[in-house]
């Protein structure tokens, strides 16, 4: 039992800051451009495919600096010759165009790289076991990434506090209305911002990649979490997605590990009543709710707190 | 709509009203009493909180501390729509119209809950007297009739302020209250605009935050001044203009 | 209606009063008339699934065009109708209850209406970007959990019924296809005229002001959620009247029809079509629908095809078709309209080699593994030739560069016939 909370903390808190990754790019985006960029995940996606590739042809470590990069410079080109055109026609254009482009993403992935999972595997240089913990080995490549992630977490810190675009950034977090008055180019920053964040945000996938499944619907399947991480802490507040990341990552991953179901509990309902909803609620495992945990949260926190947990704004 | 039971209560009445954005008192002690019938105008220098006033009055944001009152009834903290089923309609200080809409769709919608059609979806729109003719005789009054068909995102700025009190007045609301209704309108379309503002609030309470001060003289029977968030003055526009305070504090300043 | 109680503000010119009725008429006609025409097999499948298309388009535009709710998840609605549509034909069947099959959709819009009147209170306390979010986790929600509920979703392989086993109505069995055909149609014009309706009410012309304005409508005495929610379900309902006709037509209802693509397309659909005229989400449904089933067998990458058009209409012409129809009407009266076409005429030419060279690019990546040469208007190309590559390339830089000289001219002729036409008084 010990074993499972130790491992699980260490895979939740893995999941969380993978999520905070892509939230936190999608929170500034937001806060800033008034976009919800729908092809974030899109992005994370390109990020594996690309790490993927690139380390075929040049290896992993050059590839988990250029994959970034080149995801970076697609959002750049998305930013400045799509979302700046489709500004004047209001935010649910803006939303429906990145729409668009998540769906022409995923067809365009599955047609180069195929609809089965990819065969990306973790470098060798971090294939061992970093530590043995009770009977389980846990990867070194799992202690890199979480590495990497904090790594990326402290930077952004310092970014927002030290420096002039962090200062924009910030007062564009807190006043947003004010994001008009920065000055001429503006539109330098917010290409600049939505760059960075899709490179974030593929970063996230060069990582992962190896660790999770690399296929061409890993942008579909994980999309709606991090919308709801969003939702759940707040649209437009840092803290809150930094929370909401660790608690959506942690639950998550407890509600995969846990195998307990009601019938487990409580012991088998009496056979004669038949198949009904009753049956499918009392013997399903709690891992088989596990894709679900994330949406019941989100319906939880509308009824109880519909800005979110840390959000301020009514829209 | 104005209980007869009520009638002897003020319109409106502020009592030790304050507004506070975080640490920041927007609004302190706002006093403010508006007889049955009155034209009131507040005035008061940009940033003195009118606008915050009128939002605080209408529902739009909630006091910090105090209570508003509407012909007697206590009506701080209720809902922008509840109050004004209650009788209090209000314009925008930003011209604030339904911009895909048609300027007959404006008014239109603007006549449909007091006529009492409410979120009806079994009744033809188009086929109801009552509803037609009140919109017919608004968009006569504000001199609209004319651009019925057009979308008011389309209409001319001077125009849109027309549709903005042809909108706030199309209930039948008995207080109601004006945002600068003439803020960025050339001399002629003031005077329009003003004398417009006179033959619809007939026999009703109306508010008015303005700017230019011979539409207030001219309009108002009562005037209170607005400085920092606080009434420093409240009186018939002779009181006013002999107020030293007042002088001092804001028509000091600003006479040219 | 309107003729009876006419005042000199509203009336209408006889005229367009009997241009009004000649279209609904019409469409009527053409719905009763197209199997006589078309009477394969393979079409009349293709009309049933275009006209349930349509009711689940219009329905989503009561959401996304008449109250400015952007849902990534409406299909919940849609297959929700389609299970409680399924689960009905089976308890009429089993209980021997005596309701014949044309009132079976009317269950799914039920099932559709309910579920949307339980969760849309909660989902429509916002707007905007929110309610996009919330529409999209509640769809996920809904169908994840339906793989769960195994007793009532029946699963991966879904719940099974039999049309033919419900109480005959005027002797028809609904067997055969064209029966379904005109069952299908019979719903679409009711509800096409329930939804047309709705818009003519006082709630419709409220949930206009609420997509435009929803703070003013406070100041009107509404509150802007009552009216998101009650368009919400009525959006519901004819989603799940939509269902339960695809229930009907498959005889069958399982999770994907309420799943993640299924909503995506009414999104796209309805969207392409136009949101801001009542007729835009038919044209979606039907150009989408028709490209769905013809390009599937033409080619893999037919999402993909989709996706471009969206992006293209999203960036280009916002208003969609209808749109971009429209738009022609007051040039049309002023007498305007002759001066535009020339440009258009001209357009056309590095227009459609722009898209050819889009397609040939398109095709190239996905056949590039597979070797299948491609068949463009009849003229083969093989994927891995470079000069398949140089001809792709050819016509889209090419076509790109020419094309945007033309569109320019497009928009300069526009700009003087919408003068002219803003001078006759036809254009505000």
């Amino acid at each position: 039992m010990l074993e499972l909370i130790v491992i699980s903390t260490l895979n939740g808190v893995l999941f969380g800051m993978l999520l905070f990754l892509l939230s936190s790019g999608l929170t500034v985006i937001f806060s800033m451009m008034g976009v919800l960029n729908f092809a974030h995940a899109s992005f994370y996606m390109l990020g594996a495919f690309f790490g993927f590739q690139l380390t075929k042809w040049i290896g992993f470590w050059p590839a988990l600096v250029l994959a970034p990069l080149l995801v970076g410079a697609i959002g750049m080109a998305v930013e400045r010759y799509g979302l700046r055109n489709t500004h004047k026609h209001g935010h649910v254009a803006e939303l429906l165009l990145t729409f668009g482009l998540a769906f022409a993403i995923e067809e365009i992935v599955s047609m180069i790289w195929g609809k089965s999972p990819l065969d990306y595997r973790v470098p060798a240089l971090l294939d061992f076991p970093a530590f043995t913990i009770f009977s389980t080995n846990y990867p070194a490549y799992k202690i890199f990434m979480l590495a990497i992630s904090v790594v990326i977490f402290v930077a952004l810190l310092l970014v927002l506090k030290r420096t002039r675009v962090g200062l924009i950034v910030q007062a564009a977090l807190t006043h947003p209305h004010m994001v008009g008055h920065l000055g001429h180019n503006v539109g330098r920053v917010f290409m600049v911002v939505f760059g960075v964040g899709s490179a974030l945000a593929g970063l996230a996938g060069v990582i992962a990649g190896p660790a999770l499944v690399t296929q061409s619907d890993m942008a579909a399947s994980l999309g709606p979490i991090l919308f709801v991480v969003i939702v759940f802490g707040g649209l437009g507040s840092l803290p809150g997605a930094f929370i909401a990341s660790l608690v959506i990552g942690l639950v998550q991953t407890f509600a995969v590990a846990l195998d307990g179901s009601l019938a487990s509990a409580f012991g088998p309902l009496d056979p004669s009543t038949g198949p009904s909803v009753l049956t499918d609620i009392w013997n399903v495992t709690i891992a088989q709710v596990a894709p679900i945990v994330p949406y019941m949260l989100l319906v939880l926190i509308l009824i109880v707190r519909p800005m979110g947990l840390m959000g301020t704004r009514e829209s | 709509m104005s209980g007869a039971v009520s009638g002897k209560s003020p319109a409106i009445e502020v009592h030790a009203v304050e507004k506070r954005f975080g640490n920041v008192g927007i609004i302190r002690d706002l006093n403010l009493s508006v007889a049955q019938g009155e034209r009131h105008a507040i005035i008061g220098p940009n940033g003195a909180g009118k606008s915050t006033t009128f939002n605080l009055i209408s529902g739009h944001i909630k006091p910090t501390s105090g209570e508003v009152r509407l012909n007697g009834d206590l009506i701080s903290g209720l809902q922008p729509f509840e109050i004004n089923r209650r009788g209090l309609s209000r314009s925008f200080q930003v011209t604030n119209v339904f911009a895909r809409m048609s300027v007959w769709e404006n008014v239109r919608c603007a006549v449909l809950w007091a006529t009492g059609h409410r979120y009806a979806f079994w009744k033809n729109v188009d086929s109801l007297p009552e509803v037609r003719e009140r919109t017919a005789q608004i968009l006569d009054d504000i001199h609209l009739t004319h651009r019925r068909d057009v979308p008011a995102g389309l209409l001319t700025y001077a125009e849109q302020r027309e549709l903005e009190i042809g909108i706030t007045i199309a209930s039948g609301a008995t207080v109601v209250m004006l945002d600068e209704p003439t803020a960025g309108m050339s001399h002629a379309e003031t005077d329009r605009a003003v004398s417009l503002i006179r033959r619809l609030t007939e026999g009703k309470t109306l508010v008015i935050v303005e700017h230019d001060m011979s539409v207030v003289f001219g309009l108002a029977d009562r005037i209170s001044v607005l400085v920092y968030g606080h009434i420093i003055a409240s009186g018939t526009p002779e009181e006013i203009r002999r107020d030293p305070k007042v002088k001092e504090a804001y028509l000091g300043e600003e006479a040219h | 209606m309107t003729a009876a109680t006419t005042s000199s503000v509203t009336a209408k010119p006889a005229g367009e009063n009997l241009r009004f009725y000649g279209i609904w008429l019409i469409g009527i006609a053409a719905l009763i008339v197209l199997p006589q025409v078309f009477s394969s097999g393979g079409s009349l499948t293709s009309f049933s699934l275009i006209g349930i298309a349509i009711v689940f388009a219009l329905s989503y535009n009561i959401l996304l065009g008449q109250t400015g709710l952007l849902s990534f998840g409406h299909a919940v609605h849609y297959g929700l109708g389609g299970f409680a549509a399924c689960h009905m034909m089976n308890a009429v069947v089993s209980r021997g209850w005596p309701i014949p099959l044309p009132f079976i959709p009317l269950f799914g819009g039920i099932g559709g209406l309910v579920f949307a009147m339980i969760i849309g209170w909660v989902m429509t306390k916002r707007a905007g970007t929110v309610f996009a979010m919330i529409s999209l986790g509640i769809g996920e929600l809904v169908a994840s959990s339906s793989l769960i509920l195994r007793s009532v979703f029946g699963g991966e392989s879904g719940i099974t019924t039999d049309r033919t086993a419900l109480p005959k109505m005027l002797g028809w069995s609904f067997g055969p296809q064209l029966q379904v055909y005109y069952l299908i149609s019979f719903w679409l014009v009711l509800s096409a005229i329930a939804m047309y309706a709705l818009t003519r009410t006082p709630l419709g012309r409220i949930s206009n002001a609420v997509r435009d304005n929803p703070e003013r409508v406070q100041f009107i005495g509404y509150d802007p959620h009552v009216v998101r929610y009650l368009a919400y379900c009525f959006a519901g309902f004819f989603a799940g009247v939509a269902g339960g006709l695809t229930a009907i037509n498959f005889e069958i209802a399982n999770s994907a029809l309420l799943g993640a693509i299924q909503s995506g397309l009414v999104l796209f659909s309805t969207f392409i079509g136009g949101t801001a005229f009542f007729f835009g989400p038919i044209l979606g449904a039907i150009l989408v629908t028709y490209l769905q089933l013809g390009l599937t067998n033409l080619t893999t990458a037919w999402q993909l095809y989709f996706g471009i058009i969206f992006i293209g209409i999203v960036m280009y012409a916002p208003g969609g078709i209808a749109g971009l129809l429209m738009m022609h009407r007051p040039l049309i009266r002023a007498g305007t309209l002759w001066t535009v076409i020339p440009s258009y005429l001209v357009a056309i030419v590095p227009t459609v080699a722009l898209a050819c060279g889009v397609i040939l690019t398109i095709e190239t990546v996905a056949r590039y593994s597979g070797g299948d040469p491609i068949n463009l208007f009849g003229i083969p190309f093989n994927p891995t030739s470079p000069m398949t590559w140089l001809t792709a390339a050819v016509l889209v830089v090419g076509g790109a560069f020419v094309a945007r000289l033309t569109w320019r001219r497009i928009a300069e002729a526009w700009d003087r016939a919408a003068t002219v036409a803003r001078d006759r008084g036809y254009l505000a």
